[in-house]
């Protein structure tokens, strides 16, 4: 069964939740740095500001990139909360992403361009443990649909340890946190100028924030599957998680993409196939 | 809503500087002045800015560069003049390569002299031009005339025979 009622609430209520998480981020992040920061506010201001100036657009089409990426990323999470399947939302969640990417290539700039590669070889690096994430859960539960999985007795992190360490590994990435925040970061003044985003102003730029937020809200609810057995230890779990990816984001350099790419794919192999073939040998697969 | 006034995000452009003014713009990004308090971000790319700061005063070869950084900046948005130099050229003002200040080229809405401008002149002068941002923006409703291109600007100053 899917609960309507879920996906209504993460449509409404995740921008509101997505925002506050990045305003956190930014006061956390300034206090790491021994700096006051900006109200946790801050990203409603700037999405509002975003939507006040000029809707200036490179060409006509990137307006229907922009909105099919908020679309989709939209409709990926109201999947996952109506308790749909898992593989049709990281389905949904990569078309997305495969949308703000040709957005970025359709405008004729060479930052862009360079944007736009950064951000598919990251979709690469991050695929395969996304996907295997959705299998270690089938593997356990027996079912793809997240409503079966949340509903699973045991704490599906005591199984599915590896599977976990790795889905917080791409977790960074998701996350556009350093070291992996190879396509474009939080922060400002990259070498690339703005990476996959630079060629994007105005409304646009802030539709592909909301649609961030949405995606950072999806990706921590992930997380939160994981605990679903007990639902306070979730949410301790997705605070843990957060402030873990904030300290990483504050001490690492970025990484070149060849690490990206290496590491991630070895992290995967490694942490989750392993998991998952020790499952079976154990018997409770 | 006023969000312009809550989010100013910069762009920073060195014209001719000596460096000098330069380094007290990075100066304001430390936690010292911290002036992401304020929410305002020191972007590197013009789409995305609402403020464009330059410091130096403007060269035979640069005035293309600023030209084109000013044009890609989608409305409404304000030019903040770092430096004496930025403001009037100052003591390059007569030299062989030096056009003089930034209005030379682009409109310039607030100056902030200095050599250096201090980081509490800076922070100053970028809430000054909040406001002018602010009346843009209502003129911008009222369907008065949002772009004022540079180009044209630049053409009127400009000298017979420039380019």
């Amino acid at each position: 069964m899917i609960s309507l009622a879920w996906a209504a609430a993460f449509i409404l209520l995740a921008p509101a939740i997505g925002g506050l998480i990045a305003g956190i981020d930014r006061k956390v992040t300034a206090h790491m740095q021994g700096r006051v920061g900006p109200s946790i506010f801050q990203p409603f201001y700037d999405v509002g500001k975003l939507f006040e100036k000029e809707g200036a657009m490179v060409n006509e089409t990137q307006r229907f990139y922009v909105l099919s990426y908020f679309v989709f990323a939209v409709f990926a999470g109201a999947i996952f909360f109506a308790g749909g399947n898992l593989l049709l939302v990281i389905f949904g969640l990569t078309l997305a992403e495969i949308f703000l990417v040709l957005g970025a290539y359709s405008a004729n700039s060479p930052y862009s361009h360079v944007g736009a590669e950064r951000e598919l070889i990251q979709i690469m690096a991050y695929e395969p443990m996304l996907l295997l994430t959705a299998v270690g859960m089938y593997v356990v539960t027996r079912s793809f649909d997240a409503i079966d999985i949340a509903g699973f007795p045991t704490l599906l992190v005591l199984l599915l340890p590896g599977v976990f360490l790795g889905f917080v590994y791409i977790l960074t990435i998701k996350l556009r946190k350093s070291p992996f925040d190879i396509s474009t970061s939080h922060h400002a003044h990259q070498e690339i100028v703005k990476g996959v985003t630079t060629e994007f102003s105005g409304p646009n730029l802030g539709f592909i924030e909301v649609a961030h937020w949405y995606e950072v809200v999806l990706m921590l609810a992930f997380v939160f599957l994981f605990f679903a057995a007990n639902w306070i230890l979730g949410i301790i779990a997705i605070i843990i998680v957060y402030l873990l990816e904030l300290a990483i984001d504050n001490t690492n350099a970025r990484v070149k993409w060849q690490l990206a790419v290496k590491s991630s794919w070895t992290i995967a192999l490694v942490l989750g196939a392993l998991n998952i073939a020790v499952l079976y040998l154990i018997g409770r697969a | 809503m006023a969000y312009l006034q809550k989010s100013p995000w910069i762009i920073h452009y060195d014209a001719s500087s000596c460096n000098g003014c330069d380094i007290e713009i990075l100066a304001c990004l430390t936690p010292m002045y911290d002036v992401e308090r304020f929410g305002i971000i020191n972007t590197g790319n013009p789409k995305h800015a609402d403020i464009f700061v330059v410091t130096g005063s403007v060269n035979e070869q640069n005035k293309y560069v600023i030209r084109n950084i000013y044009d890609q900046m989608p409305d409404p948005k304000v030019v903040v003049a770092i430096g004496i130099c930025a403001t009037s050229g100052g003591i390059f003002r007569e030299c062989y390569n030096v056009a003089g200040g930034i209005d030379t080229i682009i409109p310039v809405d607030v100056y902030v002299p200095g050599c250096a401008a201090r980081p509490e002149s800076i922070i100053d002068g970028i809430v000054k031009a909040l406001g002018v941002l602010e009346a843009k923006k209502a003129a911008m409703a009222t369907g008065a005339p949002a772009k004022v291109p540079a180009s044209a600007v630049a053409a009127e100053k400009q000298p017979a025979g420039g380019t």
